[in-house]
């Protein structure tokens, strides 16, 4: 309870704005998916963006990274206009993007994987080198020289995410990093989530477990058919059972 | 056939094989990673073969003609992704085909009005002018043993580039997940735009090579084409080690099938890439 708290205190609405988004109007074809969605995360802050199916998290994540050009809204990265991309210059500014279904790339190593990526981050920092996501993921470390498509679905999730972290991020986004895996890898995924959020890196995280995104995060969004029905603290959602059965139940 | 005759046929047909994967490997490259179907491809090894006559004629030195045109080709190519061959990426094939074959129409025009339509030559560089006596009445060209040195150590570098450097292993990234390169902070375009670049210095470095050996003439792109068509095919599409490999394959065909059946010669490089084909359809090496 008091670590939580102090992690709230460091990540107040004071904290630098790493990604803002304002009015996000998108649409796939002819069906609008996003309503008018507002977004907001600074830096060293943690933030489930929770919502059933469809309602929009993805779509929303991608508008942001300029993915899919939004129709209508503005999107900010560390106080930047960058409504609609380019991908990279956002990528640039300390975001990093796990995916859902991963992206690893299967033509290369594991190895390859990781090195095509690294770079330091916007001040600077290495904080995160080869050395260190082997360190964090020794299942990795194991199979170094392995095509990338040659991996288990765990170990391609781990990959992505060390990958994402080679670029030293100051924001890593998370979507869906624990859907269809194991037991055991989950656990060992939320606990990898668990020590980044730890060093400080912002992150955003999707997942259908909600008790485990709202224990991990200081903040929480629902997506209900892209808008926003709550955004306020995780300890809310998790106390507020109602909520959790009206837009999150199955 | 004696063995001096066949020891010089070997050597032609490296020679040929070598300098047909210059022009292949830009074109499997281009094909494989940005998934564009490039017929004006032969045009770069014309558009080089011509720019050593020129730049020879004015330089008197194809040495030096070669150290300028290399830069020259490679901006050219670059100029001419941004201009054209970016807005193809997310055309389908016919598109592509069309406005490539148009382009093949504009360069040999443009060359028509440049250069004129005859046939000229380029003089072999002095220093390489020798040729190495192997038996009383047989001797070979050093050019020809020079063009096989250089092209071997542009495979080389080409390996290296590809699967040892960062740059490789963004590119190959990039032929499968282009969102997820960009999301890493590559800028895609510029990544494809240097790919597209390379190929073209390729070709026209081809066709600079080439000029001294086959004479410069119109239309010339159009054979190397084809040929390099096959050997993206027969190679695997995207795979740059797949097409040195088809390469020297074709290069052998060609040339021995000249040489032991000169009435079916057209034949030999055709009945390969079916072989290759009906033994593994998706080319000897699959794209990686």
């Amino acid at each position: 309870m008091s670590e939580t708290a102090s992690r709230n205190a460091v990540s107040s609405s004071a904290a630098e704005t790493l990604l803002e988004a304002r009015g996000l109007h998108t649409y796939y074809g002819s069906s609008h998916i996003l309503h008018g969605v507002d977004f907001r995360i600074g830096k060293g802050e943690t933030l489930g963006l929770m919502g059933r199916n469809g309602m929009g998290k993805t779509t929303l994540i991608r508008s942001m990274l300029g993915l899919v050009k939004p129709r209508g809204g503005e999107v900010r990265v560390r106080g930047h206009a960058m409504t609609g991309g380019p991908t990279h210059r956002i990528a640039r500014r300390g975001v990093a993007y796990v995916p859902e279904g991963r992206g690893i790339f299967p033509n290369l190593s594991v190895r390859e994987n990781l090195l095509m990526a690294a770079r330091p981050g916007v001040d600077g920092q290495c904080n995160w080198d080869y050395d260190r996501v082997m360190h964090t993921f020794p299942r990795l470390a194991e199979r170094i020289g392995h095509g990338g498509g040659q991996l288990s679905g765990g170990e391609q999730q781990m990959l992505t995410i060390g990958r994402a972290l080679m670029t030293n991020p100051d924001l890593l986004i998370l979507d869906e990093a624990t859907e269809g895996l194991a037991p055991l890898i989950v656990r060992e995924i939320w606990r990898v989530i668990r020590e980044i959020r730890d060093s400080g890196i912002a992150t955003v995280i999707v997942d259908k477990n909600h008790a485990a995104v709202t224990s991990v995060t200081d903040r929480s969004m629902i997506l209900v058919k892209g808008q926003v029905v709550f955004d306020g603290a995780s300890e809310a959602v998790r106390n507020n059972p109602e909520l959790i059965q009206r837009h999150l139940g199955v | 056939m004696d063995l001096v005759t066949f020891l010089i046929q070997i050597l032609n047909a490296l020679q040929y094989g070598l300098l047909l994967f210059l022009v292949a490997s830009g074109l499997t490259l281009v094909f494989g990673i940005m998934g564009i179907i490039n017929l004006a491809h032969g045009s770069f090894y014309m558009v080089g073969a011509y720019m050593a006559f020129v730049l020879t004629g004015m330089t008197g030195n194809l040495m030096l003609t070669i150290a300028l045109g290399i830069p020259l080709a490679f901006a050219f190519g670059a100029l001419l992704e941004w201009l054209l061959f970016a807005h193809l990426y997310k055309r389908d094939h016919l598109e592509q085909v069309l406005l490539t074959y148009g382009l093949i129409l504009i360069f040999e025009e443009l060359r028509s009005l440049a250069v004129g339509d005859d046939v000229h030559g380029v003089a072999v560089p002095a220093l390489f002018s020798a040729s190495i006596p192997l038996s009383d009445t047989l001797s070979y060209p050093v050019y020809r043993i020079v063009i096989s040195v250089v092209c071997l150590l542009l495979a080389g570098g080409l390996w290296w580039l590809m699967k040892r450097t960062r740059l490789g292993m963004m590119i190959r990234a990039g032929s499968h997940d282009r969102d997820m390169v960009q999301s890493l902070g590559i800028d895609i375009n510029l990544l494809y735009r240097t790919v597209f670049a390379l190929g073209v210095a390729l070709a026209a470095l081809a066709g600079m090579l080439a000029a001294p050996i086959s004479s410069v003439y119109p239309g010339m792109g159009g054979s190397v084409l084809i040929i390099s068509f096959v050997i993206v095919v027969i190679g695997g599409i995207g795979s740059v080690w797949g097409a040195l490999v088809a390469a020297l394959l074709i290069g052998f065909a060609d040339t021995f099938g000249k040489v032991l059946l000169p009435e079916f010669a057209g034949l030999a490089v055709y009945l390969v890439m079916a072989a290759v084909l009906l033994w593994r359809p998706e080319g000897i090496f699959k794209k990686g």
